[in-house]
């Protein structure tokens, strides 16, 4: 446990339950959630359809409200955040679709920077080069003029990456950044996150459905079950045969050797 | 970034472009007056004839002043709609805004015979008009905005719209059924749409009413670009989005609103010309496209307007029909050019 002393905590979860309020009463999703994130890691949240992946990482980020517990960023509780505070620490990529496709790769990105730029949103020396150096991480230099509508899904999810990457947050929250890509782009895009949360020791926590890949890639996972979560290293998990709980044991089976579900016959 | 020089020097032959059709409107009119004579006649020189000067500073300049608001104001207000409700066909006419509009005046012209002949008298004129169709299009912009919050699909607001549009033809031809000739004539005239009728202080009122909503929208410049990337990222990045919507509405209301209330119902400018300026500027930022569509939108209104007057004619057309003429195969051209409408 000496390690702690180096490392820093950039996410901690306790207790937290998130779900839906609505006018008259309040629909649970998940509850019980706990778990930490230290700078510099890359962590994945995988599990069935609707048990509430996405619902947590909005939660996270602040784009819907918990209903109890504390989520604290840096030691700080998310609620004592100020929306500039908050921007500055925590960026997003979702899953809904951009409102205007006619954006350019750059103006896109550039809009990464409003949480810094002044009231009508004109850009620094310091705002341009952070954005080149978005730019160049992701490596979309051949793109950087092209409109969005113009880009493919893997381009298109690498430039949202881009963005969130010139918001200069210590936190990336992700919500599947790999649908909708072929598996050579999965496995392209995750080594990206895994490299850029190493070397910039960013924290980028994301939720996804390739449970393999993320056994493979991921320094942390948080299995979402009805029951219970299971969070920790993903070796950890195997050892604790978290994964065969995932899914109904009547359709695939986890086969700890390989790291691999299989279809049961 | 590095396109700010390019941005610049269209800007300023827009500009220019702006100049030339303000001195072409107020040279042409029903009376011929040489371009000589409008000159001499704007800066104070020799002229043939004295009644020159009169028409050209009581009636040519005040109406080319208020084609150049509306045509700033409608084009303005058509693009917050289109950022805000993530709709490339948005604009005052589509939202059914200026439907509302013409209920209000609809009402107060024809609706005062019908329920109280008493009040009716010097009830109708230029200020309760304005007053009424400013309702009217507020109360349809609240309807659309609560809308909007509740009904994510754009397809549906478009709708409504189109279903406010109905709702006001019936009432209108309900209440012409019962009116008098002369009510629905004036009502009729009205929702032609007219830009002549101004006097310098109804001008001064309309000046008004423009600037606050031009500087609103300055204000909501940041905000108007983050909402191009959808409300939730707006609001990741620092954005408050609340206060944010509230300023981008009152701005357009008050723009369209305001024009329609003293200009009555114009169609299209504030459909195309945001459409027609991202042609020409290939940009979303909004810096941008804010003193661009002021531009250009003056320009397209005082070129309508030129039209509607009919040169050396003394018949004039109605302004909304020329707009409609001009504006509707423009935004054809842009879907059948570019497959598809985006903003």
């Amino acid at each position: 446990m000496n390690e702690s002393t180096k490392t820093h905590i950039a996410l901690e979860v306790i207790d937290l339950s998130i779900g839906y309020h609505s006018n008259k009463e309040t629909t649970v999703i998940a509850e019980g959630l706990d778990f930490q994130l230290q700078q510099g890691e890359l962590a994945a949240i995988v599990g069935v359809n609707g048990i509430g992946k996405s619902t947590l990482l909005r939660t996270l980020g602040n784009v819907q409200s918990k209903i109890s517990g504390t989520i604290k960023l840096d030691g700080k509780a998310l609620k004592k955040y100020s929306p500039i505070e908050m921007a500055s620490t925590i960026s997003l990529v979702l899953t809904e679709p951009l409102a205007s496709k006619n954006l350019t790769v750059m103006e896109l990105i550039a809009l990464g920077r409003q949480p810094y730029t002044n009231w009508i949103g004109s850009l620094s020396n310091k705002d341009k080069s952070k954005i080149q150096e978005a730019i160049s991480m992701v490596g979309l230099q051949a793109l950087k003029n092209k409109k969005c509508y113009e880009l493919s899904d893997g381009q298109l999810q690498r430039v949202m990456i881009a963005r969130a990457l010139s918001q200069d947050t210590s936190i990336i929250l992700l919500d599947e950044p790999t649908s909708h890509l072929d598996l050579h782009h999965k496995v392209q895009l995750m080594q990206l996150l895994k490299q850029i949360a190493h070397e910039t020791q960013k924290t980028i926590l994301l939720t996804s459905h390739e449970i393999e890949m993320a056994i493979q890639l991921c320094d942390k996972i948080l299995i979402m079950n009805k029951e219970s979560h299971d969070f920790g290293e993903p070796c950890e998990l195997i050892q604790k045969q978290a994964f065969e709980r995932i899914f109904p044991s009547d359709t695939v089976i986890f086969d700890a050797k390989t790291g691999s579900f299989k279809i049961k016959k | 970034m590095e396109n700010t020089a390019k941005y610049k020097t269209s800007l300023l032959l827009l500009l220019l472009g702006l100049i030339v059709c303000f001195v072409a409107n107020i040279s042409l009119g029903s009376v011929t007056i040489p371009f000589k004579g409008t000159l001499n006649a704007i800066f104070g020189g020799e002229l043939a004839n004295d009644s020159w000067r009169y028409i050209v500073w009581n009636y040519r300049i005040p109406k080319a002043c208020t084609a150049i608001l509306v045509g700033c104001g409608l084009a303005l207000s058509g693009l917050l709609m289109q950022t805000l409700f993530k709709n490339p066909l948005a604009g005052p006419f589509v939202l059914g805004i200026s439907s509302g509009a013409s209920l209000g005046a609809a009402l107060l012209i024809m609706g005062t015979t019908l329920f109280s002949s008493v009040f009716a008298i010097g009830l109708v004129n230029d200020v309760s008009l304005a007053i009424a169709a400013s309702l009217g299009s507020f109360l349809v912009l609240l309807v659309v905005v609560v809308v909007s919050y509740r009904i994510k699909d754009t397809m549906a607001l478009l709708i409504i719209g189109l279903m406010f549009g109905s709702i006001t033809a019936a009432i209108v031809s309900v209440l012409s059924y019962f009116t008098d000739a002369e009510k629905l004539q004036q009502y009729i005239y009205w929702s032609f749409g007219s830009v002549g009728n101004l006097s310098w202080s109804q001008l001064l009122l309309l000046l008004t009413i423009i600037v606050l909503g031009v500087v609103l929208s300055i204000l909501s410049i940041k905000s108007l670009n983050a909402l191009l990337l959808g409300e939730n990222y707006a609001r990741s990045l620092g954005i408050n989005m609340k206060r944010s919507r509230y300023k981008i509405i009152i701005a357009t209301g008050l723009l369209a609103g305001g024009i329609t209330a003293f200009a009555g119902p114009i169609a299209f400018i504030g459909l195309a010309v945001p459409h027609l300026t991202r042609q020409i500027f290939n940009t979303t930022d909004h810096r941008v496209l804010v003193p661009a569509v002021l531009v250009y939108g003056a320009i397209l209104m005082l070129i309508c307007d030129t039209i509607a007057q009919l040169p050396s004619s003394a018949n004039v057309l109605p302004i909304n029909a020329i707009t409609s003429i001009v504006g509707a195969p423009v935004v054809i051209w842009l879907l059948v050019r570019k497959k598809k409408m985006i903003f």
